[in-house]
């Protein structure tokens, strides 16, 4: 039997093993993800991004617990926390908060090391997503980091990310960047219980307003006013809703997962699962086919060419344009 | 492949709240350049199996100062290759006395290490074990 077939049959082990193949992208992982592309596209992927410390490891193990008590689905959790860039190596903690979701077989988490390169960590997550939603999983909940480039890259993967932030963490108006909107589709306020909470979720609001001038409603007479959260104008814009939960407790959380069925179903309605879907793959896709001709390239142009070219750039002789002709031309010779 | 991570779990079976050396170890581990996974205090010997499972580490490393192991680590052992995880090698830690180590190498426990080890050695040790599986 293969990997992948024993992976469809079930086998927990062979997951666990799959998992570091397609997260070092090894042969044997390729050649399973091959296999099990058939299978996937059926999980709701949702994306948990936020600063450090804000919660996301307790939202998920709570969220989680909701997902298995409530609904009786079966989830799956990526977890990853940075590599040290100076020496490669990571400490991952995120399952310190997991531990309530332990001796269930129906739950599966994975730790992951963001391993330096953006670009590669994205591959690796997509290709760690697919084999869970391939082994059945329902819900495949992603925890990053916010930071930058890597942030986006999650929420382009997931059908749903929450932007978790925390009351106490500089929360004025300037600290929420406006940037998280690009990639919330769900604002949570979490440790609610903490003093600040109001201030937090005014900072949110006012970023929201600011975000979405189109949803701004002109009257006749020149009045206008927002559309709320409560009462889209437009079935087809989804405003990021604001919840708040204590991940410590599970308060909030029932509500918190009703929105996420909410955006769900408004992205099947609105045609936008869809859509994102396919800007995923199309994504994937690129990504691949640009590691595909740069290796066919590194194959076909030997090593003391490729430096002949960079010692004319030196002397000026050519410019990295030519440079870059003359080496394509010299490999379809 | 040469820069394949060595995927190591660092836990603490049992009721015992001493976690320095735990975090001491794990932080080394890191900056050796190896992933460490953390699971934090009070894990039965099924969290442990069960984690090692889920990550598919090379090695698990225990940390035990309350006198328990020779209860704990029989146990995790069993589950590990109850789990088909027979390539794991096992690493334990804290107040282990020397009488004990005989039987904790029998069992299967690669290296044990008391208060004052070398973190160094560990890595070397850890190291070379994975190497002579290879
Ligand atoms: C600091 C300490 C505490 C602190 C712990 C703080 C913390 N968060 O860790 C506090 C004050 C809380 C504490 C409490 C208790 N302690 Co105390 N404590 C110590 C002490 C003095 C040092 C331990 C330490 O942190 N060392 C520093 C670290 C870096 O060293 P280490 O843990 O040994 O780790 C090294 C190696 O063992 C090895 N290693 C450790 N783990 C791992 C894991 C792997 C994978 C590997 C490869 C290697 C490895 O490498 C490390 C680096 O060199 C020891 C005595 C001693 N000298 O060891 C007693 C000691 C461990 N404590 C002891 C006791 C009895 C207790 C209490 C029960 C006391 C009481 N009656 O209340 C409580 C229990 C608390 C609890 N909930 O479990 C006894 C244990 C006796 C035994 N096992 O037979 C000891 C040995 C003291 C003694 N001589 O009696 N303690
Ligand atoms: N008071 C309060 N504390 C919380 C709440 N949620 C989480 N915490 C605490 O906040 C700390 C960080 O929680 P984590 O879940 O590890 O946060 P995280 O965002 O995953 O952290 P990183 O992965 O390190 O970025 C822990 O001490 C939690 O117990 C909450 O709702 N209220
Ligand atoms: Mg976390």
């Amino acid at each position: 039997m293969t990997l992948a077939a024993s992976i469809l049959a079930g086998d927990r082990l062979s997951l666990a093993r799959l998992l570091t193949q397609v997260e070092n992208d090894s042969p044997a992982g390729r050649a399973a993800l091959m296999e099990l592309f058939p299978h996937t596209g059926r999980a709701h992927l949702i994306g948990v991004t936020g600063a450090p410390g804000t919660g996301k490891s307790s939202l998920v193990n709570q969220l989680a617990l909701h997902y298995r008590k409530q609904a009786d689905k079966r989830v799956a959790v990526v977890a990853v926390d940075p590599s040290s860039p100076f020496t490669g190596g990571a400490v991952l903690g995120d399952r310190v908060r997991m531990r309530d979701l332990s001796g269930d077989p129906n739950v599966f988490i994975r730790s992951m090391a963001s391993r330096g390169s953006l670009g590669g960590l994205a591959q690796a997550t997509a290709g760690m997503v697919q084999v869970f939603d391939a082994a059945g999983f329902d819900v495949i909940l992603i925890e990053t980091v916010g930071a930058g480039q890597s942030e986006v890259d999650i929420a382009r993967l997931a059908h749903t990310t929450l932007v978790v932030e925390a009351p106490g963490l500089g929360d004025d108006i300037q600290a929420i960047k406006a940037g998280i909107l690009e990639i919330a589709d769900i604002l949570v306020i979490n440790k609610a219980d903490r003093p600040g909470v109001e201030n937090t979720e005014k900072a949110l609001k006012s970023t929201l307003e600011l975000a979405h001038p189109t949803q701004r409603v002109f009257h006749h007479h020149g009045r206008y006013s927002y559309a709320t959260v409560e009462t889209p104008f437009d079935a087809k814009l989804w405003i990021p809703p604001i919840q708040k939960t204590v991940s410590t407790e599970g308060r909030g959380i029932p509500e918190l997962v009703e929105a996420i069925a909410r955006h769900a179903e408004h992205l099947r309605t609105s045609g936008d699962w869809a859509a994102r879907e396919r800007a995923r793959l199309e994504v994937e896709l690129e990504m691949l086919i640009q590691e595909a001709l740069v290796a066919r390239f590194r194959e076909d142009v030997p090593p003391q060419q490729f430096r002949q070219v960079v010692d004319r750039m030196v002397q000026r002789d050519v410019s990295p344009w030519e440079a870059v002709q003359s080496l394509l031309n010299g490999r379809s010779k | 492949m040469s820069d394949k991570k060595i995927r190591v779990l660092v836990a603490k079976p049992g009721l015992d709240g001493h976690d320095r050396g735990a975090k001491v170890v794990a932080r080394a581990l890191r900056d050796a350049g190896m992933e460490v996974i953390y699971t934090g205090l009070r894990q039965t010997p099924e969290m442990i199996a069960e984690a090692a499972l889920q990550e598919d580490v090379d090695v698990v490393g225990l940390s035990i100062l309350s006198g328990a192991h020779m209860a704990l680590a029989p146990r995790i052992l069993d589950l590990l290759k109850g789990n088909g995880q027979t390539h794991v090698k096992v690493f334990l830690g804290g107040i282990i006395p020397d009488e004990d180590l005989p039987r904790l190498k029998e069992m299967g426990v690669t290296g044990v290490y008391g208060p004052g080890a070398n973190t160094e050695d560990i890595i070397n040790d850890i190291r070379g074990a994975l190497a002579e599986k290879a």
